[in-house]
């Protein structure tokens, strides 16, 4: 085989997710009323925007054969402290930031460390970890409130040379700066390593558990960008329970929907990244449509259940029904 | 906590004790513990009635989490239980409002709702090898999506029926709740059907191992499937008792089950990996967990409060006894 066909066959899931998208948002954009303009393709990024993050954020996790049940509820509670902490002067808004972001990271960190070092369930821990994280939410903003640097926002928000989205420009800075060098490091191998076979990783000397807590701590790091982000376009921080369980089970959609093996060791945040918007889109196809909004957790529960039931074609190929059971 | 018990003195104790799980001993003294620090705050915590009134609460709690612990000894979870908990309520509730049949069908109705969401979740896992925790979201989800759709978003207006509400706040038997009756009911057949039959065994068996339990002639999918139908029944009866409690059915009333029930089995030592525990440890665990929470709002905690403390009990308590063991 050629150099090119190893490629192909090691993005199909990131091609077809974007492909997914291409085709879905050309229908989205050709029944819009107002077309292809800036400013549709603005508004839907910044949406979409929100969800590729927490979808990368799954993205780590799901990588290592576990998931983070509570990047919803990161997403939120760094939602209230940007609400709270960005706001003032140049100086005082990085200092937020930087804050916010840390807070995220700590967040990821403490997951990652009762995971691995304390050797408990990634599904339970998360849920438990998230419930506290959703109270100190709750904690901060009781009510919704609070504001954010206005500047920056809308700077973040808006449109570099009145064309690019600024928030898609912010998407792929953080592509480049997070997840390629993760990726590439020898932490991303052992994080990739220990999803495919965590014990024939150990057996190689490959580091997993600094890999795997890695992946759950940048986790919560973008997380928390997602939750900067959603005060960027909300100017408020909420603590809203739906919303963040909302953000969790859309995240495990666009990391099925953009080739991500829920079983670990397979696909990108690229692709993720793509089967996020991709997800946005689809649950936006109603709009454009003119059907009733009452049915958009209906039609995106079937996406969800569709895209998820979409991983049992690999059955098929199973000779050894033992392997049912792996 | 529980290493007295199990040191020098165990050979002198009954034998139900010596063979107890320490897991489930501790979540007694958690009781215990929890019992004492109340009756510090107020004087009426430990009067009977107050604790019958605890039982009957936690029985709503008790028959949700005997349909998860049931998924959980598979090895499994089932995080459908909002929206089996809900979709049993308004249907319930629904039904009521077409006449007498209605009425009459309301409660099998509405656990039917729950069978439907479950058999879906156990097709998923059984027959295409879905993770359950994935397959379980996107039918809670779905369900979800098919309430708004039927309320318009809002809390639907039927009301309970009569045997619903009987069922709920009744007394048939004098000064014990008919929900702590219909409890002690389902816990009674939950042990019957673990200890005593087949099925039982089985599902102890295939939480161990699967494929051993495959390799050994069992039809383990079959198990698995109706393990989380009777989860999705048991959810949905659980909803039909809550809208006879409150007496109508609400939006998101089951969120408040979920984590409980999975904390509640999970604190009563069983394993999360399936194949280990005892309903004794899931009726200490839903007893712990609602006491917690009544200790909780008569301290007047805030919901935020609540559900940090919440997170940290269930997290202290697994690294006490529930950490898988040290791989290699």
């Amino acid at each position: 085989m050629k150099d090119w066909r190893y490629w192909l066959a090691e993005q199909r899931g990131t091609l077809l997710a974007f492909g997914i998208f291409i085709v879905m948002f050309t229908i989205y954009t050709s029944n819009h009323p107002a077309g292809f303009t800036a400013n549709v393709v603005q508004t839907a990024s910044n949406k979409g925007v929100l969800l590729a993050f927490v979808a990368m954020a799954q993205t780590l996790v799901v990588i290592t054969a576990g998931i983070d049940l509570s990047v919803g509820m990161i997403f939120l509670l760094t939602n209230c402290l940007a609400s709270w902490l960005v706001v003032g002067t140049g100086i005082e808004t990085a200092f937020g930031v930087v804050a916010v972001l840390g807070t995220g990271l700590l967040c990821g960190a403490i997951n990652g460390a009762i995971v691995i070092y304390g050797r408990l369930q990634p599904i339970v821990t998360t849920i438990a970890t998230g419930a506290v994280y959703y109270g100190i939410a709750l904690l901060l903003r009781p009510f919704p409130g609070g504001s954010v640097n206005e500047d920056l926002a809308d700077a973040l928000t808006g449109r570099l040379f009145g064309v690019v989205p600024a928030s898609l420009v912010v998407l792929l800075a953080v592509v480049l700066v997070v997840w390629v060098p993760f990726s590439r490091s020898v932490l991303g191998r052992a994080a990739y390593a220990a999803g495919s076979s965590e014990m024939a990783a150990y057996m190689s000397g490959v580091p997993i558990r600094r890999g795997k807590f890695a992946a759950y701590a940048l986790a919560g790091l973008l997380a928390a960008i997602g939750g900067l982000f959603l005060t960027f376009f909300t100017y408020t921080g909420e603590a809203a329970y739906a919303s963040g369980n909302a953000y969790t089970l859309f995240s495990i959609a666009a990391v099925v929907l953009g080739g991500v093996s829920l079983f670990g060791g397979k696909g990108s945040a690229i692709g993720a990244i793509f089967g996020a918007l991709a997800f946005r889109t689809i649950g936006d196809l109603l709009f454009v449509f003119d059907f009733d909004p009452l049915w958009q957790p209906l039609f995106q529960g079937v996406i969800l259940l569709i895209a998820v039931s979409l991983g049992a074609f690999a059955l098929f190929r199973v000779r050894n029904r033992l392997e049912w059971f792996l | 906590m529980s290493e007295p018990i199990t040191g020098g003195i165990a050979g002198r104790m009954p034998k139900f004790i010596r063979r107890a799980d320490p897991a489930v001993l501790t979540a007694f003294a958690c009781i215990v513990l929890l019992l004492f620090v109340g009756s510090l705050y107020s004087r009426s915590f430990l009067s009977p009635e107050y604790l019958l009134q605890q039982l009957k609460v936690a029985s709503f709690l008790g028959v949700i989490a005997t349909g998860m612990m049931l998924v959980i000894l598979l090895g499994q979870i089932d995080l459908s239980v909002p929206w089996s908990v809900a979709a049993g309520a308004m249907m319930a509730c629904a039904a009521a409002a077409y006449g007498p049949v209605g009425v009459a069908l309301a409660i099998p109705f509405g656990i039917f709702c729950g069978v439907a969401i479950g058999i879906v979740n156990g097709i998923g896992v059984a027959y295409l090898r879905i993770p359950s925790m994935i397959i379980t979201l996107a039918t809670n989800a779905v369900a979800q999506g098919l309430m708004v759709v039927y309320t318009g978003g809002f809390s639907p207006q039927d009301s309970a029926t009569r045997a619903m509400r009987d069922l709920a706040t009744g007394f048939a038997i004098p000064g014990v709740p008919n929900a702590v009756i219909i409890w002690a009911l389902i816990g009674a057949a939950m042990v019957f059907v673990l200890t005593r039959t087949g099925f039982g065994r089985t599902v102890y068996g295939i939480g161990n191992r699967e494929r051993a339990a495959y390799l050994s002639g069992i039809d383990t999918r079959r198990v698995v499937l109706i393990a989380f139908a009777a989860s999705g029944g048991l959810s949905a009866f659980g909803g039909v008792l809550l809208a006879g409690y409150a007496s109508k059915a609400a939006q998101s009333m089951g969120d408040a089950y979920l984590l409980p029930s999975i904390a509640a089995v999970v604190l009563g030592g069983t394993s999360i990996l399936g194949g280990r525990g005892s309903y004794l440890g899931t009726v200490a665990g839903v007893i712990l967990i609602t006491l917690l929470q009544s200790i909780l709002s008569v301290m007047q905690m805030p919901e935020a409060g609540r559900q940090i403390i919440y997170g940290v009990v269930i997290v202290a308590m697994l690294l006490l006894y529930g950490r898988a063991p040290a791989s290699r």
